[in-house]
């Protein structure tokens, strides 16, 4: 059977919106396009009654209820509102944030700007699995922190933290637990009440809805948290977000939480299948492959692998039919491997070799073979050209070695 | 990125991929780059004593396909060209064949200095005095 080309494989940058979700949200574009803040025509109603329900399939995939949703325009806002809203309102309280070194940019340099502004930053280092280490998280405590904020699920190496065992520790020191949910949400089981957390940054076009459009879940009880606006006007939802909402994109977003919720358990074994045999074909045709960071404490979807002696950009030039992503320096504008394999501890000639496989709602087995058949191909042939390879082969130990460095 | 026509013809077929027998007296050899850098070059040249031409080049290239263009152009120039002929490669030259983007020009760099420390070993093995190869900035 022939595969349709290209392949799309990197469904933790993007996914496509669900032609289910699509469906959905047409008519809110031209008939119902009323503004969901309009209380006084029906216009205005069917909007509201539409971003109710959306609120409502949200909070039931992550246990919420449904007056802790606030939509937003994506996860990066929802991360910043989330540590820059608790930031400002818990400031007399305390100036101190814990996160980790592996977390997205939005959280990242969202710390990173309240540092200037006088905050202090702890950035735990992550265990070479990718994990953050507990012990680490309880000594960096202090009597004047205020929030936590470590990732549920990484973007890169699909690694899942120990959620739950941090909101517990968090709720015992009676600090806040935000966590950017971004690619665990709709993936894996996420329950805000099991996990004790109490801000949660979830995206839409993660889960197959739409770009542009995003959630952040704020506890009302137990506590109660309060944050303060990043962006102010008419004091839409609940006033932590003034903007006219997005009434298409909400509704594209509920829809596509409610499809993930109902098909969540039987997506991750199918995922995970495929998933396996991708690493398995790999490593059956190919010596000196690699899995960056755990394997056990994984989302189902994600492979990330270092193919040594192989750069990483030069393997994707070779798979052009194949969208995948690699934390080669050569791919970004810096020149710099991926901070977070750094942060694993994975030399940097190894994290030059590494690709991300995000497998998503919409991959085949006939897709995921291909893919296997096309890297075993590629790599082999680059290796071919790799005086490193030939190198390791002839039994010389390149880490050994004295390079010539700019 | 976009990739000129030209990097992906040498990308998909790389000219004089091989190995030359480093102990080999007439056979120079030029390792630059490191892993940890993302590239990696080694150049080798087999260059006639008594002309001073060079017979025959082969590279090996760890890095991305401009890299590996570079490098792949770089032995088809030197092959036939003295070692005086050769010496004169500019990375610019490279640069402008290729039609690479400012962020590769390092590429181009790493394929200089590959050539220039092939002829410095090969110098080397010859007993001639290699002018230090002056060392272009990363």
């Amino acid at each position: 059977m022939s595969v349709k080309l290209p392949i799309y494989m990197d469904n933790h940058a993007t996914t496509p919106v669900d032609p289910r979700v699509l469906e959905v949200m047409l008519p809110y574009f031209t008939e119902k396009f009323g503004n969901a803040a309009s209380r006084n025509h029906s216009f205005g109603w069917a909007g509201e009654e539409a971003v109710e329900t959306a609120r409502q399939q949200i909070a039931s995939l992550i246990g919420a209820t449904p007056k802790e949703i606030i939509f937003t325009s994506g996860a990066t806002e929802s991360d910043n509102l989330m540590i820059k809203g608790i930031a400002e309102m818990f400031r007399e309280k305390g100036n101190h944030i814990i996160t980790q070194a592996i977390e997205h940019k939005a959280v990242l340099d969202t710390c990173k700007r309240l540092e200037k502004e006088g905050f202090e930053v702890t950035y735990l280092p992550v265990q070479r699995d990718g994990r953050v280490n507990l012990d680490e998280l309880k000594a960096a405590i202090r009597p004047t922190t205020i929030l936590i904020t470590i990732m549920y699920a990484n973007n890169e190496i699909g690694v899942i933290n120990p959620i739950a065992e941090i909101g517990k520790i968090a709720k015992e020191h009676g600090i806040f637990f935000a966590s950017d949910g971004v690619q665990a949400v709709g993936k894996i089981p996420v329950d805000v009440q099991k996990d004790n957390i109490d801000l949660l940054a979830i995206s839409g076009h993660k889960i197959y809805g739409p770009k542009g459009v995003g959630a952040l879940y704020v506890r009302r009880r137990n506590p109660r948290v309060q944050l303060s606006a990043i962006i102010d006007g008419g004091g839409h939802e609940r006033g932590m977000r003034s903007g006219t909402l997005n009434v298409t994109g909400i509704v594209g977003l509920g829809k596509a939480a409610e499809l993930c919720q109902q098909e969540m358990q039987q997506e991750a074994l199918r995922l995970g299948a495929l998933r396996d045999r991708l690493k398995k074909g790999l490593e059956a045709k190919l010596d000196e492959v690699y899995i960056n960071g755990s394997l056990e404490h994984r989302l189902p979807n994600n492979l990330n692998m270092s193919f040594a002696y192989v750069e990483g950009e030069s393997l994707l030039m070779g798979i052009n039919d194949i969208a995948v992503s690699s934390g080669s320096a050569c791919t970004s504008a810096t020149l710099e491997p991926s901070y977070v394999l750094k942060a694993l501890g994975v030399g940097e000639d190894l994290a030059h070799t590494s690709i991300r496989f995000g497998l998503g709602r919409f991959n085949t087995q006939e897709e995921v073979d291909y893919v296997i058949d096309k890297m075993v191909q590629v790599v082999t042939k680059l290796r071919e050209l790799s005086p490193l390879y030939e190198m390791a082969k002839e039994g010389i130990d390149i880490s050994k070695m004295k390079w010539q460095t700019a | 990125m976009a990739y000129s026509e030209k990097v992906v013809e040498h990308y998909n077929n790389p000219r004089n991929v091989g190995s030359l027998p480093k102990e080999d007296p007439n056979v120079g050899t030029g390792l630059v780059g490191a892993p940890e850098c993302g590239d990696v070059m080694k150049l080798q040249m087999k260059i006639n004593p008594d002309t001073q031409i060079i017979e025959e080049a082969k590279f090996k290239t760890f890095g991305c396909g401009s890299a590996i263009a570079s490098s792949s152009l770089a032995t088809e120039w030197v092959k036939g060209k003295t070692v005086q002929e050769a010496l004169s490669i500019k990375n610019t030259d490279i640069v402008r064949e290729l039609s690479l983007p400012p962020v590769k020009i390092h590429c181009s760099v790493l394929a200089e200095d590959a050539i220039k420390a092939a002829i410095g070993d090969w110098k080397k093995k010859h007993g001639i005095e290699a002018p230090v190869a002056e060392k272009a900035a990363h």
